[in-house]
């Protein structure tokens, strides 16, 4: 008998059309009816090419090129889970929530989603975002009641050692009333010797007046690919608090698209990717400036070592209404190696007259003058280095005031530096 | 003891130090003066150890040590210091954790149990007192933000804290203000005794009448030109440098 081989979209699509019986909330009319179209949109589009303009950095083929099974049917008992950074962690095992390895507050309003997010499932029109919708399994529904502060929660995504290469698209939404407070660390690690493509997509409401600070810490295995979204809106006097530190996986891309659609939000997306020989980084924001008197930050810093390539493509939209705009954007590369290399796009398009919008980036090495007078005092070149990248890595930083979040992200970069050669 | 001989050195291809003869015995001061161009911070940034300078000919050895072989951090645990007359900032660098891994670095180079944080800033205090520093240069970027008096002021401090066997001081007194210039003279006294050694440099005298030298020698065009007592300070600063003399 014959196998087909399928890879690409089109494997993709063939896992679908064998699983949609059998996939999460299967029998609910509107979601089979949303994975279908999903599935149109997906089909019509395919993986990205670098001829789309999005992706003229990253290139997909590596990953459409290998096979993936959907890990719906696998089941993995003893895995070994990182230790927990918060008190309250929800533990996701190739993309299925394993309540057993899972603790959250009692708050009625933190619950695995299939059969509660009726009406709350998107569809974006990026492809793979429809390839999520089309497959995903599992996600938290974060409802967060107006005036609650629901403190710090963990989301650990991990990969298990499965022998053949599996794909999962976790689906989170977070919804957050008027005043609400959250803060979530997302965790996304896998071992290293696996190959898998993990897919998540984030939806993420912020109310007015309320806050919701995202860290994630991607640490995904070296054979892994990630392709990750987040799509945010924030309503009137709202914040929304992004940081992600892309550390691990071979391919990987974290794309956020936030519109500030209430007066007086606030944005601050930042970031830092720390890459090693044969990885390939991609951080692209859209940043929507669609009401007025809002504020964005962006501050994304970038370090290569190797053979490694980063990217940053970081497109700001101040729409007309949008007027008293204070929008900032900053990228900044350190390229400790000579076969590394840096893109970066940063892209304004302004329909308002009243705005301040600055952007900038810079590509360098390390300062050989910083470097000399750290030297001079007596400090070795590999401590005077580590001082001086993480020194760099600083500013995109600062902005994270929870402590569980800075000690999480300092032990992350810690373990990154050590692993260098 | 320091020992210079025959010291030439280049920059960009550009040959800088002509053969420089220099000794420094234990225990003493030494000022090297003389107008722009003449040399003057590349020979102290030849003893550092600085990339971009270098060495065509000659030798440099502390206690015996020859210095030129060696890595800045390496001349640093030996006991050479180097106050810059730019001194660098370091922005997300925190004074503090630059300063106590500074001071430990050289401790563990002298074989001295390390300090920890509490141990540390106990000690940075008390120095910084003597100063006139205010505390919360402890939590600033290094040199970020501080005047051109409180970064030599810093230079100092580091000095002091990392109690060197010669120090090197290049220019300590540009940018000071009179109560400045003070402070930071009486920093470089307090660590004079019979193992501390100096080479003070300036382009001016003012500094020395604050830090007074055992000798004063002369650099122009890359070689030393003259060299005397303290008197040749106020010499120069009466006649000015004029045209090379016979040394």
């Amino acid at each position: 008998m014959n196998q087909v081989v399928h890879t690409g979209a089109e494997g993709f699509l063939h896992r679908y059309e064998g699983l949609k019986d059998r996939l999460p909330g299967a029998r609910l009319p509107w979601l089979a009816a949303l994975r279908a179209k999903a599935a149109e949109s997906f089909r019509a589009q395919g993986f990205p090419t670098r001829r789309v303009e999005a992706w003229h950095y990253t290139d997909l083929r590596q990953v459409t090129q290998a096979t993936f099974d959907e890990a719906l049917t696998l089941v993995e008992d003893d895995i070994v889970l990182p230790k927990a950074h918060t008190a309250n962690r929800v533990v996701f095992v190739d993309g299925r929530l394993r309540s057993d390895l899972s603790s959250w507050p009692t708050m009625a309003t933190v619950a695995s989603q299939i059969g509660r997010i009726e009406g709350r499932v998107m569809l974006p029109a990026e492809p793979m975002a429809a390839l999520n919708t089309m497959l995903f399994e599992d996600g938290m529904l974060l409802n967060i009641p107006a005036g609650t502060d629901a403190g710090v929660l963990e989301i650990l995504s991990i990969a298990s050692a499965s022998p053949r290469p599996t794909a999962f698209h976790l689906r989170h939404i977070v919804q957050l009333h008027q005043g609400a407070k959250l803060t979530v660390l997302e965790v996304n690690q896998g071992p290293d010797g696996t190959r898998y493509l993990h897919n998540p997509v984030w939806q993420v409401e912020v109310g007015e007046g309320a806050t919701f600070t995202h860290a994630r810490l991607q640490q995904e295995g070296r054979l892994a690919f990630q392709l990750g979204s987040i799509y945010a809106t924030v309503a009137a006097r709202g914040t929304y608090d992004n940081f992600t530190l892309n550390a691990g996986g071979r391919l990987v891309r974290n794309e956020i698209h936030t519109t500030l659609t209430g007066t007086g939000a606030t944005c601050h997306m930042n970031g830092a990717q720390l890459l090693s020989d044969g990885q390939h980084a991609d951080t692209t924001t859209f940043l929507d400036h669609a009401a007025p008197g809002c504020a964005s930050r962006q501050t994304y810093k970038t370090v290569l070592t190797g053979k490694s390539r980063g990217v940053f493509q970081g497109k700001i939209l101040v729409r007309q209404a949008a007027q008293q705009t204070d929008g900032y954007q900053m990228n900044q590369a350190l390229l400790l190696s000579p076969d590394a290399e840096m893109d970066s796009k940063p892209q304004l398009e302004i329909y308002a007259d009243d705005v301040k919008c600055s952007h900038g980036a810079t590509v360098g090495e390390l300062d050989g003058d910083q470097l000399f007078y750290l030297r001079a005092r007596g400090i070795d070149e590999a401590t005077a280095r580590s001082m001086l990248v993480r020194a760099f890595l600083q500013e995109a930083v600062e902005g994270i005031a929870d402590e569980t979040l800075r000690e999480a992200l300092d032990s992350a970069v810690q373990g990154w530096w050590e692993r260098q050669p | 003891m320091l020992k210079i001989e025959g010291l030439t050195a280049t920059v960009d291809g550009k040959e800088i130090l002509k053969g420089i003869d220099l000794e420094v015995p234990t225990g003493e001061v030494h000022a090297i003066m003389g107008p722009n161009g003449s040399g003057k911070s590349t020979l102290s940034y030849v003893l550092a150890g600085r990339d971009g300078y270098e060495v065509t000919g000659g030798t440099a050895t502390f206690n015996g040590v020859d210095l030129l072989g060696k890595a800045p951090e390496e001349r640093a645990a030996l006991g050479v210091f180097l106050a810059f007359q730019y001194p660098v900032e370091l922005p997300g660098v925190g004074n503090a954790n630059f300063l106590r891994t500074a001071l430990n670095a050289v401790r563990r180079g002298r074989g001295e149990s390390e300090l920890d944080a509490m141990q540390f800033l106990k000690v940075a205090r008390a120095r910084m007192k003597e100063l006139s520093m205010p505390e919360d240069m402890l939590k600033r970027g290094v040199n970020v933000g501080f005047s051109g008096g409180e970064k030599k002021r810093n230079e100092v401090l580091q000095m002091a804290l990392l109690a060197p066997k010669l120090a090197i001081l290049d220019e300590t007194d540009s940018g000071l203000d009179i109560d400045a210039l003070k402070i930071a003279s009486d920093g470089v006294n307090a660590l004079r005794g019979p193992d501390f050694s100096a080479l003070v440099i300036t382009h001016y005298q003012r500094l020395l009448t604050y830090i007074v030298p055992d000798r004063v020698h002369v650099l122009m065009a890359g070689r030393i030109v003259r060299s005397g007592g303290k008197e040749l300070a106020l010499e120069l600063e009466a006649s000015g440098y004029g045209a090379p003399q016979a040394a």
